[in-house]
């Protein structure tokens, strides 16, 4: 066993009904390395990031992030663990402005779950809105800091969504496809900004569909193929596995 | 101007102004009277604090007025049993009715959306029958609860005999009737305004706007959403109570019927009217509530006879007849068609209404500091 695993996935099962979604799944994930998983259409890959961030429980087996067991852990418990996520359909707070929905996640991260100081002035929190802007400036959305979140595009949203889980500084970003719906200069944009964020060694677990992106960013990769991790490995050694071939990169395309 | 109004001591200034001065600008709409003024003081608190629920969480209570009659039972005892100072009688109907919101939050905040809804609506009138039945001893039933000379009133008892007839309530000596009863009322409303403002403001209420706008990614980012939302309840009751013990200060006797469903519909009815999720909106929305409630269903026949006196005489009989179904019994029927007009054309309420005439007004290069200046009622839109 490595011993800086910062997410260790360990054996879990989750049957859906009849259908076994994941089985057997075994991951580590070291700290500073993002990890790229990748595979077919219902391989697993969201249920896998929903067993990481306490959105569904495994039948069986255990998530174990930062050496804590996450067996009866809310979703905002494992949060304020050092989890964020973004997800496949951005998940932001379409009735408010650009700064505010950045502006509520850094509350969390510095509050806590639950603080109650109703009649804070919100005009003195200088230091939490500085931050805001600054991430928002990272992602290229300052200029929309005051509009409404809901009127974005998806790919901005995407990008918001980024911004919010940033400003966080998990010790663990899981992405769900976060350049889907993006263009070319979006997604490259958002690898690179990817890219510097790995120089800060926040670990990442990457679902991603787009080669490109995967082989650009990723350490490792693993790969999940009904249910089952097929493949895991160094970029280069995932390329060559003839059994990756078959499933997913030869296969499918 | 518009930066001014942002800042605190200016915003509780012009609003000091606006309540307190209330008796001369509403002379020309004949609403001056104090019985009138109390009401529009009273049910702007009661919708203000109903918004910080609502218009925040986006929790829809339909059982608010549960708190509102707490509120006023407690006062009513607090004069019966201690003193007829109203400083007590406020700070038990706001305590009794902060403990029912506590506990009918903590079951109903289980749930969201219309299941909150009903369960708010089912305890309100579990409330409201259980006060008509097995509760009459505390309640006094259909009658009411009501000062009697029997009351024992032990505090006030220490420093004097009892006065022949019933006492009145007092502010350390200042009667609670007529002008000086509006006052007094309009200074709590200031300080709630004071207290709503904040809270609106607030990191908090950020938290709150946040629940409303996303709950599940509230989960996600790390925040845990009951105790906030629980919170927002205590507060939006703590809020009723305090207008129902006003109620009673004003006129001490509580009754059942202020519990009922209706009562909580029309707090719903005054905060959409007003603008949900705005500053005042929903203090604007009770007091048109209040107006029509009062000065349209005191129209009757001969009032609109004369108003139509110019018309030939088949005409103006035509116009009476029509007129005469939205005015005295009829104001239910004008308050319905401008609630549809309303909810239909201007979503957001007066504020809305407010806010596209100042832009209006406005027009291209003014506009911008204008619609500024309307944001500064609404920070939650």
């Amino acid at each position: 066993m490595v011993a800086n695993a910062v997410l260790h996935v360990a054996d879990v099962h989750k049957n859906f009904g009849g259908l076994r979604a994941l089985s057997d799944v075994d991951l580590r994930v070291d700290e500073g390395e993002i990890h790229a998983i990748i595979g077919p259409n219902g391989a697993g890959k969201s249920t896998l990031l929903n067993v990481c961030v306490g959105r569904i429980k495994p039948d069986k087996g255990h998530v174990v992030f930062d050496g804590e067991v996450l067996d009866s852990h809310t979703p905002y418990e494992i949060n304020q663990l050092g989890v964020s996520r973004v997800f496949q359909t951005p998940e932001i707070f379409p009735d408010l402005s650009l700064l505010d929905n950045v502006m509520i996640p850094a509350f969390a991260s510095r509050d806590g779950a639950f603080r109650l100081r109703p009649f804070r002035k919100l005009r003195l929190e200088g230091d939490i809105r500085a931050e805001a802007e600054k991430n928002l400036e990272d992602v290229g959305l300052a200029a929309f800091k005051d509009t409404e979140a809901g009127s974005l595009s998806r790919g901005d949203k995407r990008r918001l969504e980024l911004a919010m889980c940033l400003i966080q500084k998990p010790k663990l970003l899981l992405l769900d496809e976060p350049t889907a719906g993006m263009s070319r200069h979006d997604t490259n944009r958002t690898v690179d900004l990817l890219k510097t964020i790995k120089q800060r060694g926040m670990t990442k677990v990457i679902i991603e569909h787009d080669m490109h992106v995967v082989f650009s960013l990723a350490d490792r990769i693993s790969v999940l193929a009904q249910g089952r991790i097929i493949a895991s490995g160094k970029p280069e050694e995932i390329k060559g596995n003839p059994v990756v071939q078959e499933a997913y990169l030869g296969g499918a395309h | 101007m518009t930066k001014l109004l942002d800042r605190e001591p200016v915003a509780l200034l012009v609003f000091s102004a606006v309540i307190l001065l209330m008796p001369l600008w509403l002379t020309p709409l004949g609403a001056n009277y104090p019985d009138l003024l109390q009401k529009f003081a009273i049910y702007g608190i009661f919708a203000m604090g109903f918004n910080i629920l609502f218009g925040l969480t986006g929790y829809l209570s339909f059982g608010h007025a549960a708190f509102l009659g707490v509120g006023s039972y407690a006062a009513v005892w607090s004069f019966k049993l201690f003193t007829m100072n109203v400083i007590p009688a406020i700070a038990f109907g706001v305590l009794f009715s902060g403990i029912f919101a506590f506990l009918i939050g903590y079951v109903s905040l289980r749930r969201s959306g219309i299941y909150f809804s009903i369960l708010t609506l089912a305890f309100a009138q579990m409330c409201y029958n259980l006060a008509y039945s097995v509760l009459t001893p505390i309640t006094n039933g259909e009658t009411g609860l009501q000062l009697t000379l029997q009351d024992p009133r032990i505090i006030d008892r220490m420093f004097a005999p009892a006065g022949a007839g019933l006492p009145s309530t007092n502010f350390f000596g200042i009667l609670m009737s007529g002008y000086s009863g509006f006052y007094f009322c309009a200074v709590v409303l200031i300080i709630c305004f004071f207290i709503s403002r904040r809270i609106f403001k607030s990191p908090f209420g950020l938290t709150l706007l946040g629940i409303k706008s996303n709950q599940n990614r509230m989960g996600y980012t790390g925040y845990n959403t009951r105790p906030y939302t629980q919170t927002a309840f205590v507060i939006s009751g703590m809020f009723a109570g305090l207008a129902g013990s006003l109620l009673a200060v004003t006129d001490p006797l509580a009754g059942a019927e202020r519990m009922q469903w209706t009562a909580s519909g029309e707090v719903v009815l005054m905060t959409i009217l007003g603008g949900v999720g705005t500053l005042i909106g929903p203090m604007l929305g009770a007091w048109l509530i209040k107006y029509f409630e009062n000065i349209f269903s005191a129209f009757n026949e001969a009032t609109l006879e004369q108003t139509f006196s110019f018309l030939p005489e088949p005409l103006a009989h035509a116009a009476v007849a029509i007129s005469g179904l939205f005015v005295g019994e009829g104001w239910h029927l004008t308050l319905g068609v401008l609630f549809m007009l309303i909810v239909i054309f201007l979503p957001g309420g007066i504020m809305e209404g407010w806010r596209r005439l100042a832009r209006w007004i406005g027009g291209g290069g003014g506009g911008k500091a204008k619609s500024e200046s309307a944001a500064v009622a609404q920070p939650a839109e």
